[in-house]
């Protein structure tokens, strides 16, 4: 048997790796596969503690698959907008898109 | 439901002034007007058939229901509501009658008197929101929807006076009609909320809740808890907001000193001064205290002595300015101002009986007050009218261009002397019986204010004569009528004036009769302070001395004025300069008015309140606006556009957080 303090790890180290590649990758593709692991971590976190904590209960095997549900509706959103912002600037970096502010 | 159609009285005049409003520009002239007269004439039809069947159904305990055909809660507010809604009683279904029946006379008559007039349609638009406005105050539930449609009237009553605005006169009389009468009118909302408050009620309706509360008469625990609150209305609040409503009438009715603005309404088209500033709008507080009646008698009837005082006064300052004046228009002006004092007396002098009942005398005051109101707008309308046929003919209101018109204006000339002798109080016409009645309750009140009024009513005849003696009779201005000679007025003109004669005379003949052989179904019989049957009885001796002292005027105006040139009133003139001089500049009302806003209101509070206004309360918000500016501007940088710098602070935010929240 894994003990559970391994799942904590392996969600942090995803969670940490996910947030280190949103703030220093530019390509708007690397932005969005970061941000699906910060995902999967969480996932990750509610399996495992559902398991501990609630041995006979289901309820965040159930979040974890409405966030992988959600999650793929959303990167479906996230590639559209980025083949439009990549048609319009003929790039796929964030930086090209920094004058949208104004 | 059986007074359904009352809605239609309302209604009718509205639509006509929306749609001459929007679309009056495109229309004709005389489609304009015949969309005006036509709704005009269909409520004149409906107040009348309303009378008709008010007056025809069966008293209950002696007295005439009122009846609410129509009331919704407007504005609900806690325990106190604003409702909106149609009130027949038999004050406000006289009042139905006399607007109905001027305002279509006056809108036939403005077909002649306006015609090819720039803005007819908009004059007729502006009529018939007069008449809508002036319905509702008196078809009006409660004190605050009065107070509305009593707003209302004066918004048209400012349109109205300033109806040739390219004339600075025009503009200059309409403004100081509205600012006048709404200084007044803060007083009257003053008295309102003061009443609403401590009632917990606006209804005319005081035998409901309202009445309890105050007398803390009924059982109920409410009013129990409330009971030292009711004590201190009945002894203190009401009087006193009875008295500031009071002002608020003192200023639309032309009281002295709120008189000022009325005069200078005369800038207006005669046909509108004749249905405003004469028959309906300036006895809306004459109607307003006939209105708060049984309020005044239950808990202020000793505060009605400042209602006939203030009256005496002015109707004493008004007929002696009169008979100095030299514009026709002026004369009519200050003999109207006159005459709304005599009602306001009339209503003052009726004080309660014994135990606060309703005893002859309390019937008697109230009664002459609101028949005179009723006579008074017939003949004044007609009179006003009837100066209108004459300015229209020679081109200007001085009397001096006028004189020896009987020959040319015969219809003018016969109805206005009619009209004449009627405010003169000549038995068998219109005025005598109400004015009669109205001095009668004066020797009851007392006898000084009754010789007083007694004196007025001569000067009335006086002025009134000398009035007609200078239109009519004299000598011929030859250089004035050397361009064109006068003529009579069109058809549409004169009707009007016949229609009001009929009137003046009918109800005059059937009153005198009545009144000295004690008929029953006099105007008592349809209005009287308790509602029950009041058959007019008249003091013969009284009746008598008026009618002698009224001859006598005439005959001294006639011996003064008639003539060919008048070396009495020069003789006069010369004799006493500087009193005719001061009565013929309104013994310096507008002048004192002038100085004490002027000099001391705008010098002395105003200009320091304006200071600080511009300075400490402007620069307090422009300094929070330049706080909020420079902040914004410093904190503009931190949005860089950059999304993974806002990702890097997010995430700093947030351990942050966490860090605190666990140290917590």
């Amino acid at each position: 048997m894994i003990p559970v303090e391994c799942y904590f790890v392996l969600s942090a180290l995803l969670f940490f790796i996910g947030v280190y590649g949103f703030v220093t990758r530019r390509n708007l593709i690397a932005m969005l596969i970061s941000v699906e692991l910060v995902l999967n971590a969480v996932d990750i976190n509610f399996a495992a503690i559902n398991r501990l904590l609630y041995p006979n209960g289901n309820e965040g095997m159930f979040m974890t698959l409405f966030v992988i549900g959600v999650a793929a509706a959303e990167s479906a959103v996230a590639i559209a907008i980025i083949i439009n912002v990549y048609r319009q600037f003929k790039s796929d970096s964030v930086d090209a898109i920094q004058n949208m502010k104004r | 439901m059986e007074y359904s159609y009352s809605i239609f009285i309302l209604l009718l005049p509205l639509f006509s002034f929306i749609i001459l409003g929007l679309a009056g520009m495109k229309m004709s002239h005389k489609l304009a007007g015949y969309i005006g007269t036509c709704s005009l004439g269909i409520v004149t039809i409906l107040s009348y058939l309303c009378a008709f069947q008010y007056f025809g159904a069966d008293r209950v305990n002696d007295i005439y229901p009122t009846i609410v055909p129509y009331n919704f809660t407007w504005l609900p507010l806690g325990s106190l509501h604003f409702d909106l809604g149609i009130l027949l009683d038999p004050i406000s279904v006289v009042m139905l009658i006399v607007i109905s029946t001027v305002s279509l006379m006056v809108h036939i008559y403005s077909f002649g008197y306006m015609h090819g007039e720039k803005g007819f349609q908009r004059y007729y638009a502006f009529l018939s929101l007069f008449t809508m406005s002036m319905l509702g105050l008196v078809l009006a539930t409660n004190i605050f929807q009065m107070y509305m449609f009593w707003e209302l009237v004066g918004v048209s009553s400012y349109l109205l006076i300033g109806f040739y605005y390219p004339l600075k006169p025009a503009i200059a009389a309409s403004k100081k009609a509205f600012i006048v009468t709404r200084f007044a009118d803060m007083f009257f909302l003053i008295g309102i909320l003061m009443f609403g408050y401590f009632t917990h009620s606006f209804s005319f309706n005081f035998a409901g809740h309202g009445a309890e509360v105050i007398m803390g008469e009924g059982t109920t625990p409410f009013i129990m808890a409330d009971y030292g609150r009711a004590i201190t209305a009945g002894a203190m609040i009401i009087p006193t907001a009875l008295t500031l409503m009071f002002i608020g009438g003192a200023g639309k009715s032309a009281m002295f000193p709120l008189h000022i603005w009325l005069p200078d309404a005369m800038e207006g088209p005669t046909p509108v001064s004749a249905l405003i500033h004469a028959a309906t709008m300036v006895v809306a507080g004459v109607f307003q205290i006939a209105r708060m009646f049984p309020l005044w008698m239950a808990f202020a009837p000793h505060t009605l002595s400042i209602v006939v005082w203030v009256g005496v006064f002015t109707a004493f300052y008004a007929a002696a300015v009169a008979c100095a004046q030299s514009d026709i228009k002026r004369v009519l002006a200050f003999s109207t101002i006159s005459q709304i004092a005599f009602m306001m007396v009339a209503l003052g002098v009726s004080m309660p009986g014994h135990e606060g009942l309703y005893d002859d005398h309390t019937q008697l005051g109230y009664m002459a007050g609101m028949f005179h109101l009723f006579t008074h707008a017939m003949f004044k309308a007609c009179l006003f009218l009837g100066a209108g046929c004459i300015i229209h003919a020679v081109h200007s209101n001085e009397m001096a261009l006028m004189g020896g018109l009987r020959k040319y204006m015969p219809v003018t000339h016969i109805t206005f002397l009619i009209s004449c002798l009627a405010i003169a109080g000549i038995p068998f016409f219109s005025g005598f019986s109400s004015k009669d009645e109205i001095i009668t309750a004066c020797f009851q009140y007392s006898p000084v204010v009754g010789w007083i009024m007694t004196g007025i009513a001569a000067m009335t005849a006086f002025y009134m004569f000398r009035l007609y003696y200078g239109i009519f009779w004299g000598t011929e201005n030859k250089e004035a009528l050397a361009h064109h000679t006068p003529h009579e007025a069109p058809l549409s003109m004169t009707i009007p004036l016949i229609v009001l004669c009929v009137i003046t005379v009918g109800v005059g003949i059937y009153s005198t009769l009545g009144g000295f052989l004690g008929w029953e179904g006099s105007f008592g019989s349809f209005v009287s302070a308790s509602g029950k049957d009041y058959i007019i009885h008249f003091d013969t001796q009284i009746a008598l001395t008026s009618t002698v002292i009224a001859i006598l005027s005439i005959c001294l105006a006639t011996y003064i004025y008639k003539g060919e040139s008048q070396p009495i009133a020069d003789r006069l003139y010369k004799t006493f300069p500087k009193l005719h001089r001061a009565a013929y500049k309104r013994f310096y009302q507008d002048e004192i008015w002038q100085y004490v806003t002027h000099r001391i209101i705008f010098r002395c509070v105003s200009t320091p309140i304006a200071w600080f206004d511009r300075h400490v309360v402007d620069g307090t918000f422009n300094f929070m606006a330049w706080g909020a500016n420079e902040a914004g501007e410093s904190i503009r940088p931190w949005q860089s556009g950059d999304v993974r710098q806002y990702a890097v602070w997010f995430l700093t935010g947030t351990v942050a957080l966490t860090l605190i929240l666990l140290c917590i």
